[in-house]
Order: structure tokens, then C-alpha cells, then sequence
């Protein structure tokens, strides 16, 4: 009894608590939609980990929200809620394909310079919003919401510019390839390239078949950077310091307003960068008229939520995301049972995380039953 | 003790558990009735635990509850008010925009026969407990517009509306001036001497040998015995409450004033309603003396002291420190220029509570680079730094520094906040209620810190609401009223009653 105590006490306890109801509820639900829950979740699975390729694609697909996630995940540390995580990521985009599309310079520079000017404009979406609240106090729930908007007109206008829209299409001009950021982009699909590569059937799967890039080595970096800042550095201590008492932190002679522009900021920059890396890793590298939202950002929050606001947390939060909505798709083709059933799962594993209050509460109430049984 | 019809409220052997925690250790209470009980015992020594389990709020794990000789189970507060059980709480349970009389008979509403509210008839009713007890207060008022002193007794008023025979009063001190202190004890008195019976919960001892028949003395929820209170002294109460022997008055050599450090000319602050408060406030701190300020609370010291921290703007004036003015600057200039404030909130301004001990320590210096070089702080440096504090000034438990502040006791958090202000061995101590909340042993404790920061060569600016603190710590207690200092004194030439004149306005004529 008293090591599952101590092992609810660990913060962790909650996410993974979360996690197993989830997938309890959705066995639950597909039971009763007259699905058998063991092949349906053996099939997910299959979907994600199965080959080489569907784990390729989960790690691509995990790489923006780990860093939208980290990004939400961060403000929320130091008091703020970035709900404009979309937003910041679609200004990434936005900004990388502009340098991108009209710049060609060789890789060496053209990759950093085009990832910067993502990485600018979502910094420059996060701290217009930071600004606001600091300078007039208006809530940054308020701004962001709305900064989401206009980054989407914003993105449907640049695609609609002469310069920039490709003929006939939706789409903007793809970015110039000197900008790409997949593995060896050109020589893997050289008739070379795909020699040598068929003597190693996995090797051929992932590089040929998948669009992998260096995204998720550029988003693991950035969340253990922002960590080792939350906790190491005095900038990170004054952001947790303003984060948990604006008051004692300002009579302590932190800047406040300081503190949340440059937190919106590097939020932003976070967002803006997943955006970026998107456009230079992924096809079709470019942007396209956005009818809604795609939910990058979006899911960051649910990948904060998960990770219990950890930067390291969110690596892991946002490989089970990407890993539960890309194997998901197999619970339809294999089972014919609605994808949606994801959905419903990770609505559960938020929703229990918003509660995740509770969970320590639990183990104070063992403690406290397991005390009566050895007293009477 | 047996149980019989004379004790309004008997409980015998209470024991209540939190977790592996015992508040309540086996405690015992025999309230006679028709009279004054008090309880006294340190923060946490289990007084508030012991008052909640009677009035509903806890469920005891072992003992039991006798009301006028009658064994009794009380599961809820609306059971402890039927059995005539009343609690006024520490933080008043008022609706600010709603009149007396709406706040009174809330819960309770006199309605007509269809189920209409009748606030005549409600008027009525409050109008004749009020004139029953001597309570004067004016049933229309609003309760924003009246003072701290009458919504305590409206809080009075709605347990006796209720028909309360014995009335709980937490802490009920603690929000008023001297004057209202003496007025709150004649009602007291008055109600006792009506048939009511009544509990108090304080750490006040003056207050226990001014007021209370008998006083039951609880030390970490251990009961130690219930004593006559007009056999006893506050010495012999501070003992028992605190388990060794407590010096309670203030020991101090005289003082020793160098140049002035601290100089304030005419400076003016409005509130954050825009509503001026400091009118031309004029005072001079010097190296090496304590100035302590007596006010009634909203004579605008906090106003005057958030001007020096930099917290908000002067309206004109000026404030300097060794010559330099810092008025309407930054926070960071008044904490660079060697100004160190001990805030008059320790939750809200003092502390970042969910941080550990040690993040704590350093809040306003860990930019030193002895907490680790350039950008990056060092942990285990400022745990190794805390560790010292720790020792220094005995914050307890040994070891806390990796533990969050909020799990400390209030004592101990405060004396994690003197110690951080302390350390850095400022030009000016400001300190603004350093002891609100803070028990005997506590008190003496900041008391002695203040002195020794005195002897060093700082100046102290001492801020409280507790007359007593300012006459007994101060070397030089200057009145403040309606925003200015209408008096100012050297230790021992001035009285009291004198000091609490001022402070109310009066003697300026």
C-alpha cells in the first residue's frame, strides 16, 4: 500500500493514470459498439508500431506538437495560456515559405535562414500577445484566439499573392529544395540511392516511403533546452517566479511585463519553428488556402495537458498523440469500427487530466484507509 | 470533570487525525456557562481543529461532545446552530453590497405567507436583538461602508439571530484597533452577563487576562490543563502555551543613531481607487534606530511603504535613501540602493509559495553570482546558501530547504522571508506587520532579529497595527493619521492612550 501511495505522489502518476482510463473507456465504448476491444487496440497498435514505416510516420507526425506542446507547456510555467499556439504556427509557415520561396541560397544557409524566419514570426505572433497584456492588460486568452484568425487570413492571403500562388492550385510556390530538411532528400530517390537501399528493407521503408527529417531531433533538442531555461537559468527561475506569484515576484524587483513579453515569445518561437520545420520537411512544402484549422496548435494544448505542463514530458505526450491518431486509422481499416473511437480516447485522457487533481487526493485518502486498517 | 448541567459545553478525550497527522491528541474542554473561555495555544497547536469538530465542521475520531450535561453528535454546522451553537470566523462570511439587515437574516429570511420576502418584519426582528444586546450597529447600512469593528458584530448578530447560546469567536482581535478591542470585551461581557456563553480562540494573552474567566491551553494538540485565569499571569500562560519559558518583554540596549538614512518630504500616494492617502507624509529614519509607525489600518501606510518599494507612483514628494532619491523608480532600484522590505502579506508579496525554501531564499538576489555564473543558477548552490539560513535563524524542519514554502508553518515562513531580507544586510529594514499571525515564540523571535539588525547599524522602519509592538520595539514611534505623521516620540515620553488619540484623529486641534 504505501509504495502505491508514494507512486501516485509522483507527478507522472496522473498522466499515466489518465492514459490507461482512456484506453479503459474507449475498450468500454468499442465493446459496446459491438467491436471486440483486443483486436481493435491490436490493431492500433499495429498501425503505429508495425512496420518500419508506420513508425516513421508517427515520429513525423509527432514532431510539430511536441513542439506546440512545449510551447504551451512553457507559458503555462510561467503563468500564461497560450491558446494561439495554431495561430504562431501558421505565421511559421507563413514566414518560411516567403523566405523560402524567394531566397535559393545552398542548404547550409538556406535551411537556417528559412527555419529562422519561422521561428521569427512565430515569435513576433507570441509577443504582439504578450504586449498587449503587458502594455494594456488585455488577456491573452482574448488576443491569442484572435491572432489565430488573422494568421489564417494572413496565410490564405499570401497563398492568393502573384508572387507567391502557384497557378492553378490552392497552394503557394513550394519552397526552393535547397530548403528541404528530409535525410538526403536527393539521393535517396536517385536510381543510386535506391540501390543501395534495397538491400536494407527497412532503411529503404523509412527514407523512401515516409518523409523523415531531421524535425524531431530540432523538437527534442528544443524541449530539453526549454527545460534545462525553466529550471537552471535565473531568466527560467523569474519566469516560474512571475508564473506562480506576479505579486512576490514583482515586489521582488522582477520585471513582470519583461516577463511576459519575452514568455509569449519564446512560446511563440516554439510554435513558429514547428511551422517551419513542417514546410522543410514535409511535402508538398508549401502553404495552402486554410478553410479551418489544421489543429498543430491545438493539439499542442492537448499534448501540455498530457505532459502535465512538463517540457520533457511532451515528447513523450506528443509521440502517443501522434502515434494514437496515425494508428487510429487502422482501428477503421482493420476493424471498420470509426476512427473516431480515438477522439473519444483522447478527449478521456484530457479531460481526466484537467482533473488531475485528484489524483493525489486519492492517495492521501490510501494513506488515510490504510492508517485506520493498522489501527484497529 | 463531570459532566453536569452547569458547563454549557463539555468535550472530553477529542482526538482527530489528518493522515498520519494528530491535530487533536486526546483533548478536554469544560466551558461553564454564563462565561468567558478562552483557548489559547501557539499556530497549529490544534485551537481552530478543536472549535470546528464542536461547531460541525470536522468529525472527531475519538472522544466526546456534552452540551448542558446531554451527550451530543454534531455532524454539521446546521446541527451545532440547532443546538444553539454560534461561530463568528476569523475572515467575516459577509456580503459586502448587502445592507445589515440583509446579511443577518440571510439563511434565514422572514418570509410571508406566499413565500415573499418581508424585510420589515426582518428589520424589525434585528432591530430588537440589537437593542437586547447593546449592540449598536444601523441595520441599513451597507456592510461595505461600515467599519471592520461593527461587521464583527453583525457577525455577532447572525449567530444570535439564530438563536445561539453559546457563541465562537476566532481570533477575534485580530482585524481591530486598541479601541475596538476594549469595545469588543464589553459586549462580551454583556452578552454574558444575558445568559449567552462564550469561546474564544487567541494567541493574544493580554487579551485573555483582560476578558476571559478561564482559559484552556492546547500545545500541538496535546491538552495542557485549564487555568483560572484571575490565578494566573501572562508569563506563566506563555509557558504553558509554548512549552518553555518566554521572555515577553522586548530586550534592548538604547539605541545608538547615526546619519539619517531614510528621508520622506511631502510625499503624496493615491490608493488604487485614485483616492489620495499619503497627504504630505514627512519622516526620517536613521542608521541604527528603530521607527516604528502606529495607525489605526487605511491611514495609508501601506501606501506610503508600497511608495518606497516602488510598487506604485508618487503623486509628488520625495523619497531618499543616504541622499539618493528613489522615488518612482523601479522595485530593483529601491532593492539595489540596500532596501529591504519584510511585506505586510507573506503569502501575497513575500513568498512564492509553491517554490521550495530554497527558491525561495534568494527571491531578489539569486541574480548574484554567487547563485551560479551568468545566466545559469546553480541549485546546489542556493541550497547550500539556504542550509546556512536554516541554521542561522532555526527555520524548521531542519532540512526544508528542498521543500515547497507552503508547507511550512506561518512562523517559519516568515522567518524564511527575514532571513532572506536579513542576509543581505541592507542600509534600510522595512518591516510591515512582521508578526501578524505569528505566536509568542515567533514574536520574540522577529522582535530580536529587528534589534540585532538595529545594533548592526541598519535602519528599521517598523509598520504594525499592533500598538503594542510599536510602544515596546520602537525607539522612536511616530503616529500616522489621514496620511500624514501627526506625532512623533522618543520611547518612553509618551503614553498609550496618548499614541491611540492620535491615531484616531484626535489631539490635532
Amino acid at each position: 500500500m504505501k509504495t502505491i501511495v508514494k507512486l501516485l505522489r509522483k507527478p507522472i502518476a496522473a498522466s499515466i493514470l489518465a492514459i490507461v482510463v482512456g484506453f479503459i473507456i474507449a475498450a468500454i465504448v468499442l465493446a459496446a459498439a459491438g467491436y471486440a476491444p483486443g483486436p481493435s487496440f491490436a490493431a492500433m497498435f499495429n498501425g503505429m508500431i508495425g512496420r518500419p514505416k508506420y513508425i516513421s510516420n508517427v515520429i513525423i507526425k509527432a514532431t510539430p506538437i511536441i513542439l506546440t506542446g512545449t510551447a504551451v507547456a512553457f507559458a503555462f510555467k510561467t503563468g500564461l495560456f497560450n491558446i494561439g499556439a495554431e495561430g504562431q504556427y501558421i505565421l511559421g509557415t507563413i514566414c518560411a515559405v516567403i523566405v523560402g520561396v524567394t531566397f535559393n541560397l545552398p542548404p547550409l544557409l538556406q535551411i537556417p535562414l528559412v527555419i529562422l524566419a519561422g521561428t521569427l514570426g512565430g515569435a513576433l505572433g507570441g509577443a504582439a500577445v504578450g504586449w498587449l497584456k503587458a502594455r494594456f492588460g488585455i488577456n491573452e486568452v482574448i488576443t491569442s484566439i484572435m491572432f489565430n484568425w488573422i494568421s489564417l487570413y494572413l496565410c490564405n492571403f499570401v497563398v492568393n499573392t502573384q508572387t507567391f500562388h502557384q497557378p492553378e492550385s490552392t497552394s503557394t510556390f513550394p519552397v526552393n529544395p535547397s530548403s528541404y530538411t528530409m535525410i538526403l532528400p536527393q539521393w535517396k530517390l536517385s536510381e543510386e540511392g535506391l540501390n543501395a537501399l534495397s538491400g536494407t528493407p527497412w532503411l529503404y521503408e523509412v527514407l523512401v516511403k515516409t518523409d523523415v527529417n531531421i524535425g524531431i531531433l530540432i523538437a527534442v533538442a528544443a524541449a530539453i533546452l526549454i527545460a534545462v531555461l525553466l529550471k537552471r537559468t535565473k531568466i527560467g527561475y523569474e519566469m516560474r517566479a512571475v508564473g506562480l506569484n506576479r505579486e512576490a515576484a514583482q515586489f521582488a524587483g522582477i520585471n513582470v511585463n519583461r516577463n511576459i513579453v519575452t514568455c509569449m515569445l519564446i512560446s511563440g518561437a516554439l510554435c513558429g519553428l514547428a511551422g517551419a520545420l513542417s514546410v522543410t520537411g514535409l511535402e508538398p512544402h508549401n502553404i495552402s488556402t486554410l478553410a479551418a484549422f489544421e489543429n498543430n496548435g491545438f493539439n499542442g494544448l492537448s499534448v501540455a495537458f498530457i505532459a502535465g505542463s512538463s517540457p520533457i514530458g511532451c515528447i513523450f505526450a506528443g509521440l502517443l498523440f501522434s502515434g494514437l491518431i496515425y494508428g487510429g486509422q487502422s482501428v477503421q481499416q482493420v476493424m471498420g469500427a470509426p476512427s473516431d473511437i480515438i477522439n473519444i480516447m483522447i478527449g478521456t485522457i484530457v479531460f481526466l487530466m484537467a482533473l488531475s487533481q485528484i489524483v493525489p487526493m486519492i492517495a492521501d485518502r490510501l494513506e488515510r484507509k490504510s492508517k485506520g486498517a493498522e489501527n484497529a | 470533570m463531570e459532566v453536569g448541567p452547569d458547563y454549557a459545553v463539555q468535550m472530553h478525550g477529542i482526538v482527530k487525525v489528518f493522515g498520519s497527522f494528530r491535530a487533536l491528541d486526546g483533548v478536554d474542554l469544560d466551558v461553564k456557562k454564563q462565561s468567558i473561555h478562552a483557548i489559547l495555544g501557539e499556530n497549529g497547536a490544534g485551537k481552530s481543529t478543536l472549535m470546528n469538530v464542536l461547531y460541525g465542521l470536522y468529525q472527531a475520531d475519538g472522544g466526546d461532545v456534552f452540551l448542558n450535561g446531554e451527550r451530543v453528535s454534531i455532524t454539521s454546522p446546521t446541527e451545532a446552530i440547532k443546538h444553539g451553537i454560534g461561530m463568528v470566523h476569523q475572515h467575516f462570511m459577509l456580503v459586502e453590497n448587502f445592507t445589515v439587515t440583509e446579511n443577518i437574516v440571510l439563511g434565514e429570511e422572514v418570509c410571508s405567507g406566499a413565500g415573499v420576502l418581508d424585510m420589515a418584519k426582518a428589520r424589525q426582528e434585528v432591530v430588537k436583538i440589537v437593542e437586547e444586546y447593546g449592540l449598536e450597529v444601523d441595520p441599513d447600512a451597507l456592510i461595505e461602508d461600515i467599519t471592520v469593528g461593527m461587521q464583527q458584530r453583525v457577525e455577532i448578530l447572525k449567530a444570535l439571530y439564530r438563536g445561539a447560546d453559546t457563541l465562537i469567536l476566532d481570533e477575534p482581535t485580530a482585524v481591530l484597533t486598541p479601541q475596538e478591542i476594549e469595545q469588543l470585551i464589553k459586549i462580551m461581557r454583556d452578552l454574558v452577563s444575558k445568559g449567552k456563553t462564550i469561546i474564544i480562540i487567541t494567541h493574544k494573552l493580554k487579551e485573555i487576562m483582560s476578558s476571559a474567566d478561564e482559559c484552556t491551553i492546547i500545545r500541538r494538540g496535546r491538552y495542557m490543563g485549564t487555568v483560572d485565569v484571575s490565578k494566573t499571569n501572562e508569563t506563566e500562560l506563555a509557558s504553558k502555551m509554548v512549552g518553555r519559558h518566554v521572555n515577553l518583554s522586548v530586550d534592548k540596549g538604547p539605541a545608538n543613531p547615526g546619519e539619517t538614512v531614510l528621508s520622506i518630504r511631502d510625499l503624496h500616494v493615491k490608493d488604487d481607487r485614485g483616492i489620495e492617502v499619503v497627504k504630505g507624509l514627512n519622516l526620517d529614519v536613521r542608521a541604527g534606530e528603530i521607527v516604528g509607525i502606529a495607525g489605526i489600518d487605511g491611514n495609508g501606510q501601506k501606501e506610503f511603504v508600497d511608495a518606497i518599494d516602488n510598487l506604485v507612483h508618487a503623486e509628488a514628494g520625495t523619497i531618499e535613501i543616504k541622499g539618493k532619491q528613489i522615488q518612482n523608480t523601479t522595485p530593483k532600484t529601491t532593492i539595489d540602493t540596500r532596501v529591504a522590505t519584510v511585506p505586510s502579506d507573506r503569502h501575497r508579496w513575500g513568498l512564492v509559495l509553491p517554490f521550495t525554501v530554497a527558491e525561495n531564499a534568494v527571491l531578489e538576489r539569486h541574480n548574484e553570482e554567487q547563485f551560479g555564473h551568468g545566466i545559469m543558477l546553480d541549485l546546489a548552490k542556493v541550497e547550500e546558501f539556504t542550509r546556512g539560513l536554516i541554521e542561522e535563524y532555526d527555520i524548521r524542519p531542519e532540512g526544508c530547504e528542498t521543500h515547497t514554502a507552503s508547507g511550512l508553518s506561518g512562523g517559519n515562513q516568515q522567518k524564511v522571508i527575514i532571513a532572506r531580507e536579513v542576509s543581505s544586510e541592507p542600509d534600510l529594514l522595512v518591516a510591515v506587520q512582521p508578526t501578524r499571525g505569528l505566536d509568542v515564540g515567533a514574536i520574540e523571535f522577529v522582535h530580536k532579529a529587528l534589534i540585532r539588525e538595529r545594533d548592526r547599524g541598519a535602519a528599521i522602519l517598523l509598520v504594525s497595527l499592533e500598538l503594542d509592538e510599536v510602544m515596546d520595539v520602537s525607539d522612536t514611534i511616530a503616529v500616522i493619521h489621514d496620511g500624514q505623521i501627526v506625532g512623533s516620540f522618543a520611547q518612553g515620553t509618551v503614553t498609550e492612550e496618548q499614541v491611540g488619540l492620535l491615531m484616531a484623529g484626535g489631539g490635532n486641534e
